[in-house]
């Protein structure tokens, strides 16, 4: 535990001398406002009755796609290009410990970056008095019920994205391994669900776990306001599967 | 910990990387205190064994006790025993150095009221605690980041530390701050180094362990490996005296002395002679010499030296080798190529 702080409270302090962390930070802001203020437009434009979080949610795999292997593609590779895994292995801690301040660094700042996001529905309310109308603008639901998806969806995402990191010494093999499986999880299910096959009857057995692991469908569920127990087991177990096979990873590769 | 008790202790120690073994069934031990030297030539498997050595790499057979304590069952345990220094000393580039031995004097468990004295401590050892100290890492010459690593192995105070060529890039008046260093451990910490420069060996280690083709071929205090690889020492003498003379002079000097070549230039004779090494004939030759009233101008005893050693010793190998190990042809990889692939 000891050991974990002072690797945790590094990997927060090196985030923070970084100049990339504020590079990315500012490039994020301002996709994520420019599709805030498109999602307004679009809520506005539209009878609709959706609260524009919903619509802000539902592109939330923007962002993921390259945030997700931008922050986690240096964690474990870089360290073991510069060969300082090797001198971290040397030390008392233990590659579960290394691998779990990896992870919780990144997650961290991915949160943080997203919890930034929460300003725009207030500045669109405060700042558009006159024509937003602010019941809707900051409707709570929706959008607890999306920040809680994205952290939730989030703890996969970058566990992932550690895991791709583990296996290559190689930053770009990593952001592209990584990428790849997200698109795999986010929209693979999706995607098959809607191939042009003729007869779908030898895959019915495949819709309900299909069902079950789409992620839109969780997604719409949060945005509602369902908060179901079911994706936070899908998620949590598989980030902390993940997780362990990347200590087993370093352990044995270090 | 017993003091009797070998502070490594590595017993046919084997590590394959695929077909080719990098190290086979290595065994040696090393007393509490003593300052052992490492030597081989590339992949002869010293950074594999210092790897395992530390707990980062597991062998594929073979004990290895770091303390007594097994490596392969208690690594955590070892690990709080070893001061290591990998061969590249690697670093963060964006750190300082004072915030670098911080954090690495916090994972190595030192307790939190000692961490401010032991780097400050570390760092005057190695001469880093002037100007360098609040540099950045990534901005300090070759000679300084050695010196980071150096601080950061003796950091803890482990009983056994290792250093994969600590001397590498360092510049003449480096390596001899870094050679009072090593005396300064002796006899409190076990060290073991690796180092290509052979009298830097030599000077600073009280035992030398010589591996090639992943086998120990040499293993013992640099006298003993001389008797053992170099039988013959050779004496050069320069006198006034007549070769005539000189073949009268031989037997009653040793009559195991045996004159190898001689050569004349002016009035002056050279003379270069072989006798087992287990006599030193220096003062003979003077007295005998003084005896016939011949001039000297030079009597030396050529003392072969860790490089004679180590060239006589890594050579055998490669012969016993030879005729036997058809799977050795392949072109040999550094420990640390072969890692990568793996």
């Amino acid at each position: 535990m000891r050991h974990f702080l002072t690797l945790f409270s590094h990997e927060l302090r090196m985030l923070l001398i970084a100049p990339a962390t504020y590079v990315a930070s500012v490039l994020f802001l301002l996709l994520m406002g420019l599709i805030y203020l498109l999602v307004l437009n679009e809520a506005g434009a539209r009878e609709g009755d959706l609260p524009p979080s919903v619509l802000f949610f539902q592109v939330f795999w923007i962002p993921v796609f390259f945030m997700v292997p931008l922050l986690t593609m240096r964690s474990i590779a870089e360290e073991r290009r510069l060969g300082t895994l090797e001198t971290l292995m040397t030390t008392p801690a233990t590659a579960l410990q290394i691998v779990l301040s990896k992870f919780l660094g990144a997650y961290v700042f991915y949160l943080l970056l997203w919890g930034l996001t929460i300003c725009y529905p207030f500045i669109a309310a405060l700042g558009l008095e006159s024509t937003a109308d602010t019941a809707v603008v900051l409707e709570p639901a929706p959008m607890l019920g999306g920040y809680l998806f994205v952290a939730l969806s989030g703890a996969l995402y970058i566990a992932l994205g550690i895991f791709a990191s583990s296996l290559t010494r190689s930053q770009l093999v990593a952001g592209m391994l990584c990428f790849s499986l997200l698109f795999i999880i986010i929209i693979s299910g999706q995607l098959l669900l809607r191939l042009p096959i003729q007869d779908y009857t030898w895959m019915t057995w495949l819709e309900s776990p299909l069902e079950y692991i789409r992620t839109f469908k969780h997604l719409e569920d949060f945005s509602r306001g369902v908060i179901d127990t079911r994706p936070f087991i899908l998620y949590l177990s598989n980030a902390a599967l993940l997780l362990g096979i990347t200590t087993l990873v370093v352990e044995s590769k270090a | 910990m017993e003091p009797e008790q070998p502070a490594i202790e590595v017993l046919d120690l084997t590590k394959r990387y695929g077909p080719r073994k990098a190290i086979d069934r290595i065994s040696f031990e090393v007393a509490h205190g003593q300052v052992v030297g490492f030597l081989g030539p590339n992949g002869a498997g010293k950074s594999t064994t210092m790897r395992i050595i530390c707990g980062i790499m597991p062998a594929t057979s073979g004990i290895v006790r770091v303390c007594g304590l097994p490596v392969a069952s208690q690594s955590g345990e070892v690990k709080k025993h070893i001061g290591y220094m990998p061969e590249s000393n690697p670093l963060p580039e964006d750190m300082r150095v004072i915030e670098y031995l911080r954090y690495r004097a916090r994972l190595k468990e030192i307790p939190a009221r000692l961490i401010r004295d032991r780097v400050e401590e570390a760092m005057e050892v190695c001469e880093l605690h002037r100007k360098p100290r609040r540099r950045l890492i990534g901005t300090l010459s070759k000679g300084f980041r050695q010196r980071v690593g150096i601080a950061d192995a003796i950091l803890a105070k482990p009983d056994v530390i290792v250093m994969d060529e600590p001397t590498i890039g360092l510049d003449p008046h480096q390596i001899l701050s870094i050679r009072n260093l090593i005396d300064t451990l002796r006899g409190n910490m076990t060290v073991i180094i690796s180092s290509h420069i052979l009298p830097e060996i030599e000077i600073c280690c009280d035992k030398v362990i010589i591996i090639n083709q992943g086998r120990v071929v040499a293993n013992g205090t640099s006298q003993s490996l001389r008797e053992q690889f170099m039988p013959m020492t050779r004496y050069r003498v320069r006198t006034s005296l007549e070769p005539d003379g000189m073949g009268e002079l031989l037997p009653t000097v040793s009559p195991e002395l045996a004159l190898e070549s001689s050569s004349e230039s002016g009035d002056i004779c050279e003379y270069l002679m072989e006798a087992p090494s287990r006599l030193d004939l220096t003062e003979s030759f003077i007295d005998a010499l003084r005896a016939r009233r011949a001039r000297i101008h030079e009597v030396a005893r050529l003392q072969p030296n860790l490089e004679d050693i180590f060239m006589s010793a890594t050579k055998r190998s490669w012969d016993e080798t030879l005729p036997t190990g058809k799977d050795d042809k392949a072109p040999e990889k550094t420990p640390a190529e072969a890692s990568a692939q793996s």
